[in-house]
């Protein structure tokens, strides 16, 4: 199982029979056991990493770190949950440390990041405050580095 | 007017009479052409972890760049002594029993060097590594073959060696996985083959360079076997585990005399393997292994992937158990191993190895390695598909057998 989650993480376009052959199982199996791990919401989704300054779309991204106070019986789940349903949030989690919640957020301006800090996230209760960091730059995102050139170099024979 | 000088002739009459690789003219044709995807390398598709290379710039920040003892540093073979000692309970002293080479390539060569006198035997399987027969004639000795085949597995027998043992026969060269098939070696095998070499006396120098790409059972390490440490020179690297053909560091381990007579040799001509590829092989020791061992998954996955490539394709082809080859039959196509290459090349753009390169064992067979990416795997595969059609049209129906490695197989690769 694990095995098959490794392969797909690397290329979610591997079909079970693929993957079948290069762990010497059973296709039927395999795509058995993949459909069974979608149900239990493993498999959450299958995505494509693209890099999007490549196709000259304006986007800005930016980390903000958010301070809470937490709620009786639910902690930080409940103000966690008010912020991660908002569509422009693309991730959310809780951190150890000098802050709580590092919430990502993706938008077409930095004018409207803004916007949905000080309009929206700031002004949630028990949001005591936030602090926003603009992505300047990616380098390596999903593991995979974006501007990479260590293409094959070796000679096209060897012993 | 003054004469020109014939080089030709004045060339060492042993080294004239060294044929040209057969791979050079592969490469030679390959690199002439775009868009060849190749299964023909020799080497992994890797990048050295990054680890490694990083622990290697950090070296020389701190100024590592001057020689080290002939021995090689003393840490590295510590750390050598280590592996040996951990993976197959086999123990050598660090400070007489290990020496750090230029890759297996140095060991081999001083190895044969210090042993071998005029008219020497050295019995090598066959097919193997392109350097082997070159090197012992360089060292004056004679290669005498053990005529591996897919019957038994590519696995040389003690039955073999018993056979082409003469009195002048002085060593058993063993490399196990081996290039160019990816067999390995059972050790119900190794352990018949050591009481053949006790029995008549000789020596065994084991290149083990695969040792770490074993994907089925486990690698046994020959001067593990009962009275085989006294017996053998150990020869392993860096090149192939850790994806570091390039840096060119390896060692050598055996008895201290012997250790002691290679020394010689290479601290005249070699003085020390590179600083910087022995720091870099200390990291990959020390910190190598989980990454190795990532590596050994992929290259697992490919093999499988490439099994059944082929048997799709018709072409019978052994199950490689170790390094990262597949050495499947071509001769159902009509074509020797060269044609077949050369005519995949120019058509389909698929570079591969011709089994002859390895020697006449060799012939009727193609080496395919699958150090390369799945994709170039499956686009290779998809080229081949469609050369084997237009090759065999519908004058032939290919049919393909698997052949399981083992001592005997019954279901020998039908060639029709
Ligand atoms: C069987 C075998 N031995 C030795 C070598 C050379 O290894 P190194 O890079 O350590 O010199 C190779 C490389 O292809 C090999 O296949």
């Amino acid at each position: 199982m694990k095995e098959i989650l490794e392969l797909l993480q690397t290329d979610a376009r591997l079909t079970p029979g693929q993957i079948a052959v290069m762990l010497g199982r059973d296709e039927e199996e395999v795509a058995c056991k993949i459909k069974e791990m979608e149900e239990n919401k493993i498999i959450l989704g299958y995505f494509t990493l693209i890099n999007w300054d490549k196709v000259g779309e304006e986007m800005v991204s930016a980390i903000i770190e958010v301070k809470l106070s937490p709620q009786r019986e639910v902690g930080f789940d409940s103000v966690a949950e008010r912020i991660y349903r908002f569509p422009e949030v693309s991730s959310v989690r809780l951190m150890s440390g000098a802050y709580d919640l590092s919430v990502m957020i993706n938008g077409r301006t930095m004018k409207e990041v803004a916007h949905f800090v000080s309009h929206k996230l700031a002004t949630i209760e028990n949001v005591i405050s936030t602090c926003t960091h603009f992505v300047l730059k990616t380098y390596k995102y999903h593991g995979t580095i974006l501007e990479d050139n260590e293409s094959d170099r070796r000679l096209v024979v060897t012993p | 007017m003054t004469a020109t000088v014939n080089w030709q002739e004045r060339i060492n009459p042993v080294v004239r009479a060294i044929p040209p690789s057969g791979i050079r003219r592969f490469f030679d044709l390959a690199t002439e052409m775009k868009g060849v995807i190749s299964l023909g390398v020799g080497e992994p598709d890797f990048v050295t972890p990054w680890h490694i290379r990083e622990a290697c710039v950090y070296s020389l920040e701190k100024g590592y760049t001057m020689y080290t003892s002939n021995n090689g540093l003393l840490e590295l073979r510590e750390e050598i002594a280590r592996d040996l000692a951990e993976t197959y309970r086999v123990f050598y002293n660090p400070k007489n029993e290990i020496l750090i080479t230029v890759g297996v390539s140095e060991g081999l060569d001083l190895a044969l060097r210090t042993l071998l006198s005029p008219g020497d035997e050295v019995l090598i399987p066959e097919p193997s590594y392109v350097s082997y027969a070159p090197c012992i004639t360089l060292a004056g000795g004679r290669p005498v073959y053990l005529k591996t085949s897919v019957d038994n597995g590519f696995q040389v027998t003690a039955e073999m060696v018993e056979k082409a043992v003469t009195p002048a026969t002085k060593v058993l060269l063993l490399c196990y996985p081996n290039n160019p098939t990816g067999a390995t070696i059972s050790r119900k095998n190794l352990m018949e083959i050591a009481e053949v070499v006790v029995a008549r006396d000789l020596l065994v120098i084991s290149d083990e360079i695969y040792e770490k790409l074993t994907y089925i059972g486990e690698h046994t390490c020959v001067p593990s076997l009962p009275g085989m440490r006294d017996r053998t020179i150990l020869l392993n690297g860096f090149s192939k585990s850790y994806a570091m053909t390039g840096w060119r560091v390896g060692y050598a381990a055996g008895n201290p005399d012997f250790i002691a007579a290679m020394r010689k040799i290479h601290q005249y001509t070699m003085l020390c393997a590179p600083i910087t590829a022995q720091m870099a092989a200390l990291e990959a020791l020390r910190n190598g292994k989980s990454q190795m061992k990532k590596m050994v998954e992929q290259y697992n996955r490919r093999r499988r992937l490439v099994l059944h490539a082929f048997q799709e394709l018709g072409l019978p082809c052994f199950e490689p158990g170790g390094a990262f080859y597949a050495f499947p039959e071509i001769r159902q196509t009509g074509l020797s191993s060269e044609e077949f290459a050369e005519q995949l090349l120019k058509e389909a753009r698929v570079a591969v190895v011709p089994g002859s390169a390895f020697g006449e064992q060799g012939e009727g067979h193609i080496r395919c390695s699958y150090a390369a990416s799945i994709d170039d795997l499956n686009e290779a595969f998809k080229r081949m598909k469609l050369f084997l059609k237009r090759r065999m049209g519908r004058r032939t129906v290919l049919k393909g057998s698997f052949v399981k490695p083992g001592p005997v197989s019954e279901g020998r690769c039908q060639s029709l």
